[in-house]
Parts: C-alpha cells; sequence; structure tokens
C-alpha cells in the first residue's frame, strides 16, 4: 500500500498506469490470499460458532454464539494465566537470545577463520536440528536419572521439570540455543556490511567493544536488528514443540502451559475447535499489534524498512 | 502481509452476518441395508498382533463363508493415532469403515459426536449377551441403548516383587494402610527402589483409592440418562485422595520424580526392577514379563480399607460397534457379534491375554492360566466405569484429574481446594456436553 505512493512520487508516468504493479502483484496475492486469507477467514467464522466434534461429524446442529467463545475464554482465570506466562517466557526467549546471537555475531568477526568456522558449523547443527530431536536430546541431557548435566553438577536426582520457574528455564535454553544461529548469521552479516573505516576510527578514537556496538553497530544495523527482533517475538511468542515436548504437554498441573500448546489442547485433545479457533485468533491480533506497533515506531524515528 | 489479516477479519464478520457456517459433515444413518459386497472393519494394531490377526481371519473366514458374495476388509490401525482416525471416519462417513473396535471410555463420547449405531434391539435378541458381565454391558450403554458388543475387559492389581518381599520377610499388604506402611518399608530398606511406584498421572491408578473409600466420580442426578454431578470432591473421594497423594514423598515415590508419571512409566519402573510394587493390568503382563523383574514377581488384587476386601478397580476394555454411516447393517451387526462372540473372545484369550467378557468364558479362562487369577478375583469384586457422559471425553483429554492430582502432589493446592476446583470443570464438562 505504502509503496504506491512512493511510486507516484518518484515516476513520472500518469495515473492511468497505476494498475500495472497489481498485475505484477496478481499471482503472489492469488497464492498468499489461497494460503493466508482462507485459512484466517475459516479460523475467524469458526470461533464464532459452537463447533466441537459433534458438530463436525453432524451429531449436532452447529449453532451461531456470537462472541460466545471470546467471552468464555476471556472468563477464564487460567487463559489470563497462561497469557501472562506466554507474554513473560516470550520476552526472556527474545532477550536473551538477542544477546546470545548478537554477542556471536560480535565474536565472529573478531576471532581467526578456523575458530569462526566451528562456531559457524557448531550454530548451524543446532539452526539444522528439529525442535523435537533438540527437546529431547535437552532434556536427556538433564534427565534426573541418566543425564549428564547432573552428574557434572553434583545435583544428585534433581529433577529440572519439576519446578515452574526451573522448568521454564530449562525449556528457555532449548529455544535460545535453537533461534540463536539466526539472529548470530543475520546480524554477523550485516556486521560484514559496515565499512571498516567506521569501526576502524571509532577504534582509534579508543571506543571499548561494548562502546562501538552500543554506539556504531546497533544504530548502524537498526533494520537488521528490527528484522530478527519481530522474528523472533512471533517465534518465541508461538513456541509449541519445546513445551509440549520437554514438560510433557505443559507440565505439572498445567504450570508450564503457554497459549500455543493450550490452544491445542483446547482445539484438538478436547476437540473444542471454536473455542481454540479463538485463542487462535487472539493471538494473531496480539503479534499483528506488536508488529504494527514496532513498525509504527521505526517511521517515528525516521527509518524505512 | 499487513493488510491480508485485517481484510480476513472484515469477511469472516461480512459471512458471519451473512449466516454462513462452517463445514459440517452430514453423519445421519444410512437406509440403505446391503446384504452383500465389502464390509470394512477396523481393528487396533497391537504389540504383537499376529495371534490376534489369526483369530480373526478365523472368524472372518467363517463370516465370509455363511455370507454369500460378502467380502471382509481388515485394517488394523496404530492405537496412538486412533483419535484421529476415529474422527476422520465421523467426518467423513464414505472413509469411514462398518464395524470398529474402540475404547470403552470413548463410548459415551462417539455416541454423542453421532457414530456410532444403537444396536440394543440386536444385542437384547443375541443368544449370547445374557451371561455379559454388567460392568461391561454398562460400558457400551448410554442413556439406556446399547451401541456396541463388549470385545474385552482389563482390570488393574498389584504387581510385587518376590525377591524383595522375601528379602525383607514382608506378606502382600490386606489393606491399604497396610499397602502404604509396605511401601515405606521397602523403600527405607532398599533406597534404590521406590517402595509403590505410582504416578501421578495416572488416573485409573489413583481412582481404585476413591472407589474403596467410598468415594466416586461422579453421580448420574434424576436416574437413568440423567446429567452427572461431580462427587469428586466429596469427603469420601477427598480422603481417597489424600491416602494416594501421600504415596508421593520423599519415603517411597518422591513427588519431583512421580508427579510427572503416568500408567506406562510405572510400568516400566516396575519392569526394570526400579520398584517394589506398582499397580499394573492384566494387559501390562507381557512388558513385565520382557523386563528384569521377569520370574521375579507375583500379582495380588489391589486391596481395599478393610482387611481382606478388594479396591474397586476401573473396567478398562475395548467394544466393537457399528458405524452409524453403514450401508450394510445387518451385516455389519452379524459380524459384531462374531467379532465378540464367546467362542472368539475364548480364542482371543488364548492368542493374545484379553480377559473376555462373559463370566463363564472368564471363569474357564482364569482357570487355565494362573497369572489371571487375581485379575479375574479383581473383576469378581466388582468394578466400576466412568461416567456414560459425552462430557467424559473431555474431562479425560483436558487432564482434569491428573491436574487435580499433580496439584496436590506439588503442594500448590490442598486436597479440598483441588477436588474443588476439578469437580467445578467436571461439571461444566458434563453441563455443557449435556
Amino acid at each position: 500500500m505504502r509503496g504506491r505512493r512512493g511510486l507516484s512520487r518518484s515516476s513520472p508516468r500518469p495515473q492511468g498506469h497505476s494498475g500495472t504493479p497489481w498485475l505484477y502483484l496478481a499471482p503472489a496475492l492469488v497464492v498468499l490470499g489461497g494460503l493466508l486469507v482462507y485459512p484466517i477467514y475459516q479460523l475467524g467464522l469458526i470461533s464464532f460458532f459452537q463447533y466441537t466434534q459433534a458438530q463436525v461429524s453432524g451429531g449436532e446442529p452447529t449453532t451461531f454464539e456470537g462472541f460466545g467463545n471470546y467471552s468464555a475464554l476471556f472468563s477464564d482465570s487460567q487463559f489470563w494465566q497462561v497469557l501472562v506466562a506466554t507474554v513473560l517466557f516470550a520476552g526472556a526467549c527474545v532477550v536473551s537470545t538477542l544477546a546470545v546471537g548478537c554477542a556471536l555475531a560480535v565474536l565472529l568477526t573478531r576471532v581467526r577463520a578456523l575458530p569462526r568456522l566451528v562456531l559457524m558449523l557448531a550454530a548451524l547443527g543446532a539452526w539444522a536440528t528439529p525442535a523435537v530431536t533438540g527437546s529431547t536430546v535437552w532434556l536427556l541431557l538433564f534427565d534426573p536419572d541418566f543425564g549428564p548435566v547432573n552428574r557434572i553438577l553434583g545435583l544428585g536426582d534433581h529433577s529440572w521439570t519439576y519446578g515452574r520457574l526451573s522448568a521454564f528455564f530449562l525449556v528457555l535454553l532449548e529455544v535460545v540455543w535453537c533461534s540463536f544461529p539466526f539472529v548470530m548469521v543475520t546480524v554477523y552479516a550485516g556486521i560484514r556490511a559496515v565499512p571498516s573505516e567506521v569501526l576502524e576510527a571509532a577504534a582509534l578514537d579508543g571506543a571499548s567493544q561494548w562502546r562501538i556496538w552500543r554506539s556504531v553497530l546497533t544504530p548502524m544495523l537498526r533494520p537488521i536488528l528490527t528484522v530478527v527482533t519481530i522474528q523472533s517475538v512471533i517465534w518465541d511468542f508461538k513456541v509449541f514443540t519445546q513445551i509440549y515436548v520437554m514438560t510433557n504437554g505443559g507440565g505439572i498441573a498445567g504450570q508450564n502451559l503457554v497459549l500455543n500448546v493450550y490452544a491445542y489442547q483446547q482445539a484438538f485433545a478436547s476437540s473444542k475447535y471454536s473455542l481454540g479457533s479463538a485463542i487462535g485468533v487472539v493471538m494473531l491480533l496480539m503479534l499483528l499489534a506488536v508488529t504494527l506497533v514496532y513498525l509504527r515506531l521505526l517511521r517515528r524515528q525516521g527509518e524505512e524498512l | 502481509m499487513k493488510l491480508a489479516p485485517r481484510f480476513a477479519v472484515l469477511v469472516a464478520a461480512a459471512a458471519v452476518v451473512a449466516g454462513c457456517a462452517p463445514q459440517t459433515s452430514d453423519n445421519s444413518s444410512s437406509d440403505k441395508d446391503d446384504q452383500s459386497g465389502t464390509l470394512r472393519v477396523w481393528l487396533f494394531q497391537e504389540v504383537g498382533n499376529d495371534p490376534k490377526a489369526k483369530v480373526v481371519d478365523s472368524v472372518v473366514a467363517a463370516f465370509e463363508k455363511a455370507h454369500k458374495d460378502t467380502k471382509v476388509d481388515v485394517e488394523y490401525i496404530p492405537i496412538d493415532t486412533r483419535a484421529q482416525r476415529v474422527k476422520a471416519a465421523f467426518n467423513d462417513p464414505k472413509s469411514a469403515p462398518d464395524v470398529m473396535e474402540y475404547g470403552n471410555t470413548d463410548t459415551a463420547g462417539y455416541v454423542h459426536d453421532g457414530g456410532l449405531l444403537d444396536v440394543t434391539k440386536e444385542f437384547g435378541a443375541w443368544s449370547e449377551a445374557k451371561d455379559t458381565d454388567p460392568t461391561a454391558k454398562q460400558s457400551v450403554t448410554v442413556d439406556g441403548k446399547m451401541y456396541g458388543s463388549p470385545f474385552y475387559v482389563g482390570v488393574r492389581a498389584l504387581y510385587y516383587r518376590t525377591d524383595v518381599f522375601k528379602d525383607l520377610g514382608l506378606q502382600p499388604p490386606k489393606t491399604m494402610a497396610e499397602l502404604a506402611a509396605t511401601a515405606r518399608k521397602i523403600h527405607k530398606a532398599k533406597s534404590d527402589l521406590y517402595g509403590l511406584v505410582v504416578g501421578g498421572a495416572y488416573t485409573y491408578g489413583a481412582m481404585p483409592f476413591v472407589w474403596a473409600n467410598g468415594g466416586e466420580l461422579a453421580t448420574a442426578k434424576g436416574g437413568s440418562g440423567g446429567t452427572y454431578t461431580s462427587a469428586i470432591d466429596s469427603a469420601a473421594a477427598q480422603k481417597g485422595i489424600k491416602a494416594y497423594t501421600s504415596l508421593f514423598t520423599s519415603d517411597n515415590c518422591p513427588a519431583a520424580k512421580c508427579a510427572v508419571m503416568g500408567g506406562n512409566d510405572t510400568i516400566t519402573a516396575f519392569a526394570a526392577g526400579k520398584a517394589g510394587m506398582a499397580i499394573g493390568g492384566d494387559f501390562s503382563h507381557t512388558a513385565v514379563e520382557a523386563g528384569k523383574v521377569k520370574g521375579k514377581y507375583a500379582v495380588v488384587p489391589l486391596p481395599g480399607v478393610a482387611s481382606g476386601s478388594v479396591a474397586p478397580a476401573f473396567a478398562g476394555g475395548n467394544n466393537i460397534g457399528v458405524l452409524k454411516s453403514t450401508s450394510h447393517r445387518t451385516l455389519a451387526v452379524d459380524l459384531m457379534e462374531q467379532l465378540t462372540s464367546k467362542k472368539t473372545q475364548a480364542s482371543m484369550f488364548d492368542a493374545m491375554g484379553f480377559l473376555p467378557t462373559f463370566t463363564d468364558v472368564r471363569d474357564a479362562a482364569a482357570a487355565k492360566v494362573p497369572f489371571e487369577k487375581p485379575f479375574v478375583e479383581t473383576l469378581a469384586a466388582g468394578t466400576k466405569f466412568v461416567p456414560a457422559s459425552p462430557g467424559w471425553s473431555e474431562i479425560d483429554s483436558s487432564l482434569v484429574l491428573p491436574t487435580m492430582l499433580q496439584e496436590i502432589i506439588s503442594g500448590k493446592k490442598s486436597v479440598a481446594a483441588a477436588s474443588g476446583d476439578a469437580a467445578k470443570k467436571m461439571n461444566s464438562a458434563f453441563s455443557s456436553a449435556g
């Protein structure tokens, strides 16, 4: 949408041709429409009905509920509890992932070729590992009976998944481990694109590594950091596999539930598809809001993506 | 990207206003009753399925011989993904089988979903049906109508290590209080063993404690077919819950490890020689035999509160039913009866160790195999079944009872508070499924 204004400003062509870009965009829009709009339309539609297994298989008629599913959801104290846990957990994951990813990206630019290659390969290995495999391996490492971590730390048969925070912490480690490579590689590529004279000048002025990062790299890398932050927010807010595998579907008495697992439980385990859809819609709107606010903030600062 | 969802919400709103509804499959019963053709059958794929398949093959061969131009197509479906397969079958009657095996706790849910055919008349007219165990009969009954024929039953009893008991000079416990005391003695003497291995997610291991103390999961309101009200927070039930959850202590089965365990985990621990006692089913026999403890264990009925009594066990097991969408009603019902007949169940017991649902056949079977004796005794002492309400599927799948147990075990809530919350959740499931 925004492109059109840019186009008319920079292009000397008359208004009559404004349909042409849409023509070129049409194939992509059709694909996007089919893959995105239709499922979201269905999601929204289902969330307004009473739609459980009985309705799907024709045992009972489908009834229109209006906002009934939403009010049931919002009056459920567990939903709010899960929502708060999800926001805090996703926030912690994003911050940790970005910190680890950026620190290692800076490290990559400062080490020799061989250690750089090793670090790259290790990171790519973590990146390429499927989430289920990674979670299972991680769980085994921290297993109270057979895990090497407890043996090395001398913790006996301490169970990491029993306490709420310690279970979340364990999952956080796994999430950071499998998502920092994306941040690292992207930021590393960004740093390599920064003219070396700038960095040299800063170093000659006696700036510390932290100072260079803070005052030189961060401003120059802002577009890249924006993309990885939004990506991480979206990924970590939607985390499913790690929680599902590592805390056995939400932890003891559901203490480690996050929204996505909660939605899965409601929609598929309990066959309440309409309630699950309502949770999905709420998540969609929240992520959309986060992204929009973020983009708005950036625009105000004079950046264009 | 940004535009699309906003647009979608608009479209959705417009569609809702227009009165458009999501997809629903037409699962009304078929009027057709073809007397020949192909019957499709879904049975569960067991671990080591060959003996089962052999028995089924002989039933099918006899059936095809008796009915001209009829073919039976048997498919074994994996147990893990059965829920999805069955849902898919209900959603698309064209790809659905005519006859299928299902877990007996799913009966009410499947009936509510509109998937199973009412066979009350045929079952009543069937000469063999009169010997069916009442609990087994209850497990195919919803609102006084029958939706299938019981295939086999499964119950749990107390497995214990004969070598450990001999070492420590212990006797199999006679009461529930003795059970807890014995468990603690074992763990005290052998700290690498759980006394009685229990699981916070092991609902059917916990329920006998509730039932033995006179508690109930739920009580039917207004006679048969009425709605249910949860009774899990009654004083008697709370006593049972307390008895079970008090086993999760460092002197028996530490909460940090045992709170997450389910039924299979406890059996795995017992089979691996990590526990002095475990609550396992007759169906756990193979798993235990395959473990380290082979030849070093025995089974007794789980003791009740009074000395010499047996704690009521949950009557698990599977049924075979006919799908509403079948176009071969008569043939399908006949095949269902053949698959669950006394003869088939007797050979199925020999092949797979599945306990028959006919009392006479079961007694004959138990006389042959001493291992089955405690299980048959448990069945004879009276078993319990889950509420025959479609709400039960929801209660089961949304983990209401494991959550309650885990809340108590981990010290998050008191027995009264946790059972009160569970009762509220159960009641809302009962009423919404109505």
